[in-house]
Parts: C-alpha cells; structure tokens; sequence
C-alpha cells in the first residue's frame, strides 16, 4: 500500500446519470473508472451533469445550453471550494493546504471517499439585480438542500426531516423511496462574502444530521472569507461525504450489469485487454461502496 | 488528429471515389479560405512539393502547395480509371496509387478474388505500405466497391483480409453497394453471397448500400425540384445529389447523382474526424458504441435533408423535420424500416448550428416511437460537428445498427438460392483455381448464421425487460 503524505489524490468525475445519449458505453466505462480511481484516489469529488443541466435550464433560466454554460456552472462549483479560504477563526492568513484539510475534515474512512458538492445561490445576471440575501436565509435552504439531498436549490422538500434523537435506528436507505433523509459521514461548509462572521452554523452541527462515528464537532467544519465570489455578494458551498450519490451510482451501476448480463459491447474492451473478470472486480467493488453508504443509518 | 486512406474498388467503387473527392475538396476549399494545409485537410490529404521527384515531397504544414488524396484505386478495367486520371482530378491522385489491368472479372468474384488477388497481392501490399506510411496516424481504412461485379466485389473483399493480416490495429470501414432485385448482372447474387462471407469475418463496420433506394431518394428530390411550387425554389448546391459543380460540364448522367449520395454519407460520416465541433466522434467511437457484437456491424445509414429550401423563415421546426425524417424509411440508403424493427444502438452525427438541447429534445420526442433492446435502452450515440456541408445550414446522418437489415440479407439468400439450386452459372466459377463447391456452401451458411442472429433478437422484441438479480455484497 501507497502512503502520499503531501499529495492527496483528488479525482474529479462526472456522472452522466440518465441522458444516455452521448456515449453508449459510458455506464462500462464509468464503473471501470470509478472502481479504478476508487482504490487509487483518497476522494472523489463526484459532479452529475444533469444536475448540473437542471440548474442552467431552471436557476440560469438559459434556453439553449451549450457546453459551454454546463463547464461554466462546474467551474463555479470548483472555484466555490478551492478558492482561498482564511485558515482559522479570526485569522487573515490564507489556508496553506486546502486539500489537505478538505481531506483531513471529510474523509475519516477509506472505505467512504465519494464527496458531493452544492451551491447556493445560484441565478442568471438578470435575476440576481432583484435578489439580496442574508446568511441566515441560505443556511437555511444549504441545510435542507443536504438533509433532503436536493440537488439544487429549487424544488427542494422541505417535508425530510432528521429524525428525532432517542428513536431506534433510522433504517437502512431504501434506494426506491423518493424522499430519504440524507444521513451525513461529515460536511464542510464554505461561505464567501459581506458579514461573514455573522453567520449563524448551529444547525448544521445538530448530531442528528451525522453518523454515530465522529462528534458533530469532528464531523461538521467551516471556511470562510469576506472576498466575495464570482458575482454574489454572498455565497456559501457545501462539500459533504453523506449518501448524496448512493442513488446516481447505483443506477449506473444497475444499468452496466444489465448490459454485462447480455455481454454487449464485452468483445470491444477484450480486445485491448479488458477481462470479465476485471469488470466484475468493479462490480464487486461498486456493490461494496452503494451498500455501505446505504448502511450508514444504523 | 488520425488519417484515413480510401481504397476504391472496381468500376462502382472509383465512380463513387471519384465523387468522393471532388466533394470533399469542394468541402476543404470552402472551409479553408487561406489554403493553409492543417489537421482537418490532412487527414485525406498529403500535401506535396511536386517539384521534388521520388518521395521527398511531403510538406506538414504552412500553405497548401499540391494536395494528393490519400487513396489507392484499383481496377481490373482500365476504363474509369483512365476517365479519372484524364479528367478535372487527376493531379489530385498520386500516379503511383493505381494498381490496373485490361480485361476485368467478367462479373465473377472468383476472378477478382482469386485470380487477381494472388496476381496482384505483392504490388496492393506495397501500395498499402506507401500510404500507411505517408501518415503520422492511420486510424481507418475506407473501401468503397460493389457488391455485384467481380472486381469490386471479389478483389474488393480480398483485400480485407490482407488489410486485417498486415494493419490489425486500424479499422476497416467498407461502404458496400448491394444490388437491387432488378440487377443486370445474372451472377450478382453469387458474386454478393461470396463478399457477404468476407465482410462478416473480415469488416469491422459495414455500410450496406442499395440502388434502387437511391434511386427512390432521387426520384423524391426531382419530384420536389420540378413540382414548381411557389415558394419551394431549392439552393442548387444544396442538393445532396448535386457535384461540385464547377468540374463537371457534361450532363449529370443518373449514376453521378446515386454517386454523390454515396459520397456525401462518407463526407458526413468523417466530417467529425475532420473538423472541429463541441462533441467530436471519431471513426474508432462509431465501431466502439454501435457494435455490440463482433459480427453484427451492419449499419443502415439515412441522410437529411435531401435539400434545402431557399425560403429560411422557420429555422427550429425544419431542425426538428430533419431529425423526424432520419427515421424515415424513405431516408434510408436500403430498403429497410428501422422505426418498425429492433435497435441495438442508434448514432446522429450532426453538423451545423445545432446545439445539444435540441438534440435531447429530438431525441426525447423520436424515442417514445423507436424500440431498443432491453439492454441498451439507451443506445444512443451522437456527434456535433460545427462545420455544415457545403449549401446546408445544418445536416444529419442518421447510423442505426437494427434488425431491419435482416430483409436485405433474406432477399440476397433468396436470389442466391434459386440460381444455385439449378447450378446456373456455376461452372465459371468453379473453374478457377481455389475454388470449390464448399466456398459457395459455406458462404450461405455464414449468411445464415447470421440472418439467425437477427431473428434471435427480434424475438426479444416483444418479451419484457428482465430485472436481472444484483451482485449481493456482505456488510
């Protein structure tokens, strides 16, 4: 086994989940893939592209999305979170080592690497010259967006709640049920802009938002700074290793088993020296990781 | 970027060849408004000093001084040859490319395949050679031939093994005109089974033309062009049967326009690997995600629009005509009906203005009418490619790997069957050298075998999609 003491491997993937209509194969060669980074990488930071498509098509409001528009909104995801942060309460020096710490705060197990990101606020030009914002407003819409796994943050159900502490345990995730409770190994929270000292976290520090594991104090941490980003006066993202992409990889998942079944396209990928049996360790890999994010309720 | 090299095939083969190029030179010169040679060009084209004799003359880069198509034409009559290299093309093909004879296969594979292909293996390999080695990247060889004559179909088919033997890595395209029901040539279902065996083992993608869908899609466009209709002028270059244009003086005979079909499907089939655009196919993409087993590579191709209405008032809804008509019967280049038959995968390349939400949107309106295989659900593959042909705003090739090839194959074993039954002309055949009554079997039988594997899917057509059980995994 590898030790990369001063490099961690943070691998970028994106998920096409249901469009199909790109590369035939893709579903092969993402479970390929994410088997492969999975033993290689120490998170992934893991991006759905229709997801991605809702948010041009409903918050940008743009008619015909380009390329374009979908890189640009991923961009802004990225930025939101490696952009400088201060390194502490009260300090004005910027932190050194962000991926490092980004690992350090989010990934206290190997076996739980997949890393989910949101946005809020996000809007077209037009609409953010009628829009002002306060911390406590999209904190609060931040929370739920994760409590009830939305991707964006229209349409979000407000009914999810936590579950009441003292009650026996929650269950196993049921990947059928439209609305879950989003069950959190750990978040980070980063806010950018005005007043930014103001804002008020305590609700994301709530233990009934987390695994039995790590104490909320471990489990949940904030960055902050009062340089604004991209146009928003005010800006928070939200980097969380919770059961965000247990739905979207088992139904990839579930799709490029369909498709071994039948032993489509197999010939394609032997041919350079891709065996079944490789693609079952991948199989075998994925199962893994989908069933213990689905456990993590217990 | 990757090169390919054209091999054109006997007299079918080089008129469409020959078609090829000059719209595709048409295509560069309209695109390549400053003549430098870059990686779109290059990948048909050489560009030569030709005042440096011998080999020395390639130039990589900078202003384009000669092009030379990136071809190797080969005939058994000297005929369309000789018309090519006397006519407007002809400082367009290198003179050393040719591989020629003076008789012809007397419409017999056996001549072209057995005959010639051992006469002229040695010189078809260097010729290869030469032009494998003329590029920094070969990815794709394109044969284009008949399937009904002697030397396209017999030579055209030998070489295939030879490029499988010598170039394993680069892939082979073949561009096959079948013969329709009314063809001239008495042996042609023999000489088609025969060809049909070679490229079920030896094609990595086949694209099964016919003539009389031609011919139909022609008849459609003259009916428009002559209905005088107030209003419906149509751009003359827009035409997808019309040449280039300003080469060609002489009346358009009605193979020239079937000709120039063939050679826009090729044009818009590589215009991906050519020019540049938000979502790139290249030619390796096609075989990998509209192949799902080795020998089901037959693809049915359609091309739209036919033409262009000069009137331009309604953008969107003639975007959305055109991809509602790709899946047209009467858009296909053989008889064949994909909408009513079984797809395995389905690619749209398509070039122009044209962004991905109309695409989603095409396709989610065409798919609810179209049926997939229950496990490639969603087998769609698409491409866009920003330049549009020559006369058009946008176009689409439509590529479908469907089970409504299998009529073609049916009524190519039927026409076989009766001839072979009465032995009818057998004897020309099995007197040539390496010939036996076993090759004819066994090319039915590889025929069969394949019209099998059709029908098993199409019997998968009305079952409902099993849920196949998961890996289960201990926690």
């Amino acid at each position: 086994m590898e030790i990369w003491p001063a490099f961690m491997l943070l691998s970028k993937t994106r998920f096409w989940k249901q469009l199909g209509i790109w590369v035939i194969v893709q579903n092969y060669n993402s479970i390929l893939t994410l088997s492969h980074l999975y033993r290689s990488s120490d998170a992934l930071l893991v991006h759905e592209n229709d997801a991605v498509h809702k948010i041009c098509a409903k918050l940008m409001n743009i008619k015909q999305i380009s390329f374009r528009d979908i890189n640009q909104v991923l961009a802004h995801q990225l930025g939101s979170v490696f952009q400088p942060t201060y390194s502490g309460e009260g300090s004005f020096h910027y932190r050194r080592n962000p991926l490092g710490d980004l690992m350090e705060n989010l990934v206290p197990h190997p076996e739980f690497k997949m890393l989910g990101v949101r946005n809020i606020p996000q809007m077209s030009e037009n609409s953010l010259a009628y829009s002002t914002f306060t911390w406590a407003g999209l904190l609060k819409h931040l929370r739920q967006m994760l409590i009830s796994n939305a991707k964006m943050e229209e349409g979000i159900d407000w009914q999810v709640r936590p579950p009441l502490s003292g009650l026996p345990t929650r269950g196993k995730m049921s990947l059928n049920k439209e609305s879950h409770f989003n069950t959190s190994i750990a978040n980070l929270v980063i806010l950018r802009g005005k007043d930014v000292h103001s804002a008020e976290l305590g609700a994301f520090k709530d233990p009934a938002l987390y695994t039995s594991w790590l104490e909320p104090v471990h489990a949940f941490s904030v960055w902050k700074t009062q340089r604004a980003f991209s146009k928003y006066e005010k800006s928070a993202a939200l980097v969380s290793n919770s059961q965000f992409l247990v739905k979207p990889l088992d139904t990839i998942v579930g799709k490029a088993w369909n498709m071994f079944a039948s032993k489509a396209y197999i010939h394609q990928y032997t041919k350079f020296g891709i065996e079944e049996e490789d693609f079952l360790d991948s199989f075998t890999l994925l199962e893994q990781v989908i069933a213990s994010y689905c456990n993590l309720g217990f | 970027m990757t090169q390919s090299v054209v091999i054109q095939v006997g007299q079918c083969g080089n008129q469409i060849g020959c078609c090829f190029w000059d719209l595709a030179l048409r295509e560069h010169a309209a695109v390549n408004q400053k003549a430098i040679y870059d990686e779109a060009i290059s990948s048909f084209f050489r560009n030569v000093d030709t005042r440096v004799v011998g080999d020395g003359g390639s130039i990589s880069k900078g202003k384009i001084c000669s092009l030379k198509a990136r071809a190797v034409l080969i005939d058994m009559e000297e005929g369309v040859v000789n018309e090519i290299l006397q006519g407007p093309l002809r400082d367009v093909f290198d003179s050393k490319q040719l591989i020629t004879d003076i008789s012809g296969s007397g419409n017999n594979w056996a001549v072209g395949h057995k005959v010639f292909g051992s006469l002229y293996q040695e010189q078809i390999l260097e010729k290869l050679r030469k032009s494998a080695e003329h590029c920094d990247c070969l990815q794709c060889f394109f044969i284009i031939h008949s399937m009904g004559g002697g030397t396209g179909s017999g030579l055209g088919t030998f070489l295939l093994k030879v490029l499988e033997d010598e170039f394993p890595e680069v892939y082979r395209f073949v561009a096959s005109i079948y013969p329709s029901g009314e063809d001239d040539v008495i042996t042609s279902p023999y000489n088609s089974m025969l060809a049909m065996k070679e490229l079920n083992e030896h094609a990595d993608c086949v694209l099964p033309i016919d003539n009389q869908s031609l011919f139909d899609i022609i008849s459609k466009i003259d009916l428009m062009v002559n209905s005088g209709k107030l209003g419906t002028a149509i751009k003359p270059k827009s035409l997808v049967t019309s040449s280039a244009g300003a080469f060609k003086k002489r009346q358009e005979k009605p193979f020239d326009a079937m000709n120039n079909i063939v050679a826009n499907l090729l044009l818009n089939l590589t215009s991906s690997a050519r020019f540049e655009g938000s979502l790139n196919m290249d030619l390796n993409e096609i075989s990998m995600n509209l192949v799902p087993f080795p020998q089901l590579h037959y693809l049915v191709s359609s091309l739209t629009p036919l033409y262009t209405l000069a009137d331009v008032n309604i953008p969107s809804r003639r975007l959305d005509q055109m991809f509602s008509d790709a899946f047209s019967k009467d858009h296909q280049l053989i008889r064949a009906d994909p909408k009513h038959s079984l797809y395995l995968a389905c690619a749209l390349m398509v070039r122009g203005n044209v962004q991905i939400s109309d695409l989603r949107r095409n396709i989610e309106r065409l798919k609810p009418a179209l049926r997939f295989v229950s496990w490639n659900q969603e087998g769609w593959k698409t491409s866009l490619c920003s330049v549009p042909p020559v006369g058009h705003s946008h176009s689409l090739l439509a590529l479908a790997n469907n089970t409504c090839v299998k009529p073609t194959f049916i009524e190519l074993r039927e026409r076989f069957t009766r001839l072979y039954r009465k032995r009818a002309h057998l004897h020309h055949y099995l007197q040539i050298e390496g010939m036996e009554e076993s090759c004819f079997t066994e090319a039915l039988s590889s025929l069969s075998a394949l019209i099998q594997e059709y029908n098993q899917l199409d019997a998968t057509k009305s079952m409902p999609a099993e849920e196949l059980p998961r890996l289960s995994v201990a926690v």
